[in-house]
């Protein structure tokens, strides 16, 4: 039965059923319980955000509160799961990815290939993305185009509290290194999700509604943020299709070249970096594979080349818009 | 205890570590009207590790530091009207609004920046320490890092880094009981009680100071800088100290002990135990640190007027200084 839950609460729940049904899954980051030690109440934080709160207490065997020390748990996350686990590592931001990124670069992504195939590392990173909280340049960037650009990672980007939970059940039970961007507006953000365990498959695009006369694609926070444009748009007599693809790798370029197939125009919103980034990838693959049908160049709504500054003013200049999302549409229409 | 400080040492050193108390305290409440963006740790607590080893540096000694670092920037002389107002985000700020509390820097006096990224600072002051070295013009840099990044990789490379290369680099480990939630005895196995213990493994002196004790940092802290200053290498500092506040404004701190905080305050505050002591040995009348109170508190009050009233960052400035030239 469905019902009214955080996104939140949806990741919680997640992990929390792949526990109880696969002995195999552990999880560990740094404060995932929180005060273990200090005599006080354990599990006091439940990560920095509260995402894993409670499952200490269901699991006390099988999650772990890290030392400060990526490099190692990261890596500890990723050689377990090379050895029969499925385990969980929590990068508390992705900004921290610096710290710990030969594990995953060097050595999950590839593993498998390097190896002729004979290893299976089924380890999932969850960490947090996302600018808006006046956090800064070094606890604000959304960086899973870094991620994408490595041939052997899986990385998943959930907009909502549904997807958030079937794709992270995914995640942990897919075979390959997967990481798992979880943007943290939508922390708190509420959606129908079924307390049943269901699965998402990666690689497996949403279309959120069908337009014909502009594909947007959008990711994560960003969907909410191209959904608002579309409305506005609408009013004016400019139908959308919105798609979120909901993984950047693997991705669902059918949906995005069957749909500019049909419109003819692109915008991709985009919260990571301009450069060589997820928005640059679409748009040159659907230039490359359905030029034929364009109708006008495609649009990249993201953030200028700089880092996500400090100052309100400057980080809301800096963050994709509607206004920004609905003058690229408008631009693909002239 | 103060043997080689003069009496406007003594002032001096205190009336930073009255500055760095006030700023946080204020910080703290006005906070919680809201106005403060973005994530703020505060150093109330703390004030004799930073206070400390500072008011043994010049503007070419360097220091880096922590998210923590409202502390190290005060003692290391940054301005206290820009930090208020990059603190609120404001184009009269020391990063022009573009850094915000954690990552206040200002290379004109030496101070490498305050960081994000938990053990980042080891590795740039030996970098630092190597330029000095390079320069040989006698300046040392020294690098204040928590008990949680004592456990990141980096800290223990960049040990290993600064006795290979012979740097002067004094790493200061601010030990205060907790990273985050998470306890240090829970995180490690050597250093549960002292984590001095693992740096002696690496080859360099090590000791563990009272960090609420501001003569046994000063003295700690002298003898390792000049050791460096000397060519003798780098040190290590381990100074016993505990934060007044959260982690970050807005924690609930269900992890810590029930009075904990209550209790240092009363009996084991840095600022109190400075006073009495100079009191007591009759160098400073109590009146003159009241003085000295009372002006630090009309000059925060004066920092938090002038940044609530200064500009928003120009919308412009979002572009510059990605690069030198481009
Ligand atoms: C690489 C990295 N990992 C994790 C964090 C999140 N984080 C910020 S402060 C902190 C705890 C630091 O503890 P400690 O070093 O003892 O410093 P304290 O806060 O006690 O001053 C953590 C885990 C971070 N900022 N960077
Ligand atoms: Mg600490």
């Amino acid at each position: 039965m469905a019902r009214k839950i955080m996104f939140k609460e949806a990741i919680n729940e997640a992990i929390r059923l792949e526990m109880e049904r696969d002995e195999t899954v552990i999880l560990m980051g740094l404060d995932v319980a929180g005060s273990a030690g200090t005599g006080q109440e354990r599990d006091s934080w439940g990560g920095v955000l509260g995402v894993t709160k409670g499952l200490y207490h269901q699991f006390p065997e099988r999650v772990f509160d890290a030392p400060i020390s990526e490099s190692s748990y990261i890596g500890a996350a990723v050689g377990a799961s090379a050895c029969g686990m499925r385990a969980i590592g929590e990068l508390m931001f992705a900004d921290f990815l610096g710290v710990c990124f030969d594990q995953l670069y060097n050595q999950a992504a590839k593993f498998r290939y390097m190896f002729g195939g004979k290893a299976v590392t089924p380890v999932t990173i969850r960490t947090i993305i996302g600018a808006g909280f006046c956090a800064a340049a070094q606890h604000s960037q959304s960086p899973y185009s870094i991620f994408t650009h490595v041939p052997g990672l899986k990385c998943i980007v959930p907009s909502n509290a549904y997807d958030a939970k079937g794709l992270l059940a995914t995640a942990i039970q897919d075979d390959d290194p997967c990481i798992f961007f979880e943007h943290k507006a939508l922390y708190t953000t509420k959606g129908d999700v079924p307390e049943e365990h269901y699965r998402i498959p990666l690689g497996k695009a949403n279309i959120l509604q069908e337009g014909k006369d502009v594909t947007i694609v959008a990711l994560g926070l960003m969907v909410s943020v191209a959904t608002k444009a579309a409305k506005q748009l609408e009013k004016d007599g400019i139908s959308c299709t919105i798609i979120d693809p909901r993984t950047t790798s693997p991705l669902d370029q059918d949906a995005i070249f069957s749909s500019v197939k049909k419109t003819g125009r692109l915008v991709v919103v985009d919260e990571d970096s301009s450069r060589c980034g997820f928005a640059a990838d679409i748009v040159a693959m659907t230039a490359q594979e359905v030029f034929s049908s364009l109708k006008a160049a495609p649009q990249m709504v993201t953030p200028p080349f700089v880092p996500v500054p400090f100052a309100r003013n400057l980080e809301t200049a800096y963050l994709p818009s509607a206004a920004k999302v609905e003058a690229a549409v408008r631009q693909t229409m002239e | 205890m103060s043997g080689q400080m003069s009496k406007e040492a003594l002032l001096k050193a205190y009336r930073k570590m009255r500055q760095i108390r006030e700023f946080e305290e204020r910080i703290h409440s006005e906070f919680a009207t809201g106005e403060i963006p973005g994530f703020v740790h505060l150093y109330a607590g703390e004030e004799a590790v930073a206070v400390g080893f500072c008011e043994h540096l010049s503007n070419k000694d360097r220091i880096s530091s922590t998210h923590r670092g409202h502390g190290h920037c005060i003692a290391k002389g940054v301005d206290l009207m820009g930090m208020m107002a990059e603190i609120y985000g404001r184009k009269t700020g020391t990063c022009g609004g573009k850094g915000g509390s954690m990552h206040i820097a200002d290379l004109d006096v030496g101070m490498l920046g305050a960081n994000g990224i938990v053990g980042a600072g080891p590795p740039l002051a030996c970098g630092a320490g190597l330029a000095s070295k390079l320069r040989k013009d006698g300046s040392v840099s020294v690098v204040f890092f928590g008990d949680g990044a004592a456990n990141q990789g980096t800290n223990f490379e960049s040990m290993n880094l600064a006795v290979t290369w012979d740097l002067p680099v004094i790493f200061v480990l601010e030990n205060n009981g907790y990273a985050e939630s998470t306890s240090p005895k829970y995180t490690a196995r050597v250093g549960t009680e002292n984590i001095s213990d693992r740096a002696r493994g690496f080859g360099m002196p090590a000791i563990t100071v009272d960090g609420n004790d501001f003569f046994a940092v000063y003295e700690a802290a002298g003898e390792a800088i000049e050791r460096a200053r000397k060519g003798g290498g780098p040190s290590f500092v381990e100074c016993k100290t505990l934060r007044y506040y959260g982690h970050f404004e807005g924690d609930a701190q269900t992890y810590r002990p029930k009075g904990e905080v209550k209790d240092a305050r009363a009996n084991n505050d840095p600022l109190k135990r400075f006073a009495a002591a100079v009191v007591a040995a009759d160098l400073i009348d109590s009146v003159e640190l009241e003085k000295i109170d009372k002006e630090v508190r009309a000059q925060v009050d004066s920092a938090v007027t002038a940044a609530k009233a200064a500009p928003d960052p120009d919308p412009e400035s979002l572009f510059t200084d990605v690069y030198v030239s481009y």
